[in-house]
């Protein structure tokens, strides 16, 4: 149950995007075509699993006990950056088009704010090992669900008449304040 | 080519014509989550431009050493120990604003801004020029941060840097100091502020082809993306 309430929240109630503002750049970036939503959100929630194993692992086996918490910046960045790098040659390997499609978005996973945030907020609360995996997964499939969402109304606002200088990321940042405020619904659940 | 350029225009660049907030859509993350006033704006605006600056100084310094295989691996190390610094003397020094602004300190480490500018600027400049590109850079943030905290301090809360200077018969919006109000203020500025420009570029041109009488083939507006 505890688990659940711990997914639940990651995902809907304090979703990375909508109320921590965690991942906007990739959220305002990719979020064109729900095709490549999708696989953003996926890639995304890859790393954020596997940062969220590692990363509990190095700061409660190593940065804890021999007292280096001061170094928990630069060590997870690292962590990220070489999770990032790994993650990149293999879609390189296996999917050609996806990897066109998410051109340089996939690098910048390394700068999404929404890992490197997971990874603090896991060692910040003091989550237990499996707490930490639930919170990843459940960040992760908020962060696809918000884009996903974001990319089905983009794909609708293509045909609608928007004021010149609002197209592009102004727009879309008005369309996630209405999002942001509609999530706000989810607040009592909890 | 690059050379001819003054180092006030690199300067200048940043602030508004190229706003590293508005025109480039970067750091959009602090810039919606610290700006629930302006005095947290500020803030969080001088902490990433002393880490913007440092950094430009050290990776332009050290640029032709960088293999440029590991470049952005090298440019998060030096980046994440400048945020290392700021992250601990702010907790030292101004623990309530630090405490206020959460795990955003540390954050800064991850803020596209920073790593744009090196891959973008600082890699492939003298260090004079990338720090004047970093302050430049750090104080356009700095106006969106101000300006976008101030409205929303200003609506939300009714206060400006923590004075109260609308009266008490004033409802605040809360919705203002809530996720959706960041959204929505920074996009009506984004859009308002890419209107103008359009405005003024329009401006001009029709300003240029009245000159020459001759009607001149006109130049495309180049499509600015996200």
């Amino acid at each position: 149950m505890e688990l659940f309430i711990i997914f639940i929240s990651a995902a809907v109630v304090n979703n990375f995007v909508l109320a921590y503002f965690l991942g906007i750049c990739p959220f305002i970036g990719v979020s064109n075509k729900i095709s490549s939503a999708v696989s953003m959100g996926m890639a995304t929630t890859f790393v954020m699993v596997i940062t969220s194993i590692v990363s509990w692992l190095l700061y409660n086996f190593i940065l804890v006990p021999y007292d280096l918490t001061f170094l928990q910046i630069p060590s997870f960045i690292l962590v990220i950056a070489s999770l990032v790098q790994f993650v990149e040659m293999v879609i390189k390997k296996v999917s050609q088009p996806l990897y066109r499609a998410l051109g340089i978005f996939l690098p910048l996973i390394t700068t999404n704010c929404a890992i490197m945030g997971l990874a603090l907020f896991i060692s910040m609360r003091e989550y237990s090992f499996l707490e930490g995996i639930v919170f990843g997964v459940g960040a992760g499939a908020g962060f696809t669900l918000a884009l996903t969402i974001m990319a089905g109304i983009r794909e609708e606002l293509e045909l609608a008449d928007v004021p010149k200088g609002f197209r592009g990321a102004p727009i879309t940042l008005i369309v996630a304040g209405l999002l942001a405020l509609a999530f706000m619904g989810f607040a009592g659940m909890i | 080519m690059k050379k001819q350029v003054a180092l006030s225009q690199e300067f200048i660049k940043n602030l508004w014509d190229n706003n590293p907030v508005f025109k480039q859509a970067l750091g959009l993350c602090p810039t919606l989550a610290v700006t629930v006033s302006a005095i947290n704006g500020i803030a969080m605006a001088l902490a990433t431009t002393f880490v913007l600056v440092f950094s430009s100084l050290l990776i332009s310094s050290i640029r032709k050493f960088i293999p440029s295989q590991v470049r952005i691996a090298s440019f998060i190390v030096i980046i994440a120990t400048f945020v290392t610094i700021v992250d601990l003397v702010m907790k030292a020094k101004f623990p309530e604003l630090s405490k206020s602004l959460g795990a955003f300190i540390p954050l800064i480490v991850v803020n596209c801004l920073i790593l744009g500018r090196q891959e973008a600027f600082a890699s492939k400049n003298t260090p004079l020029r990338s720090v004047f590109d970093a302050l430049g850079s750090g104080m356009g943030f700095l106006i969106v941060l101000f300006v976008l905290g101030g409205i929303r301090e200003i609506l939300g809360s009714g206060t400006i840097l923590g004075v109260q200077i609308l009266p008490d018969a004033f409802e605040p919006w809360i919705v203002m100091i809530l996720p959706a109000g960041a959204f929505l203020t920074l996009g009506l500025m984004m859009g308002f502020s890419n209107t103008y420009l359009e405005r003024k570029k329009r401006l001009e041109r029709e300003a240029l082809l009245k000159q020459f009488r001759k009607p001149v083939e006109v130049q495309e507006i180049k499509e600015e993306g996200a």
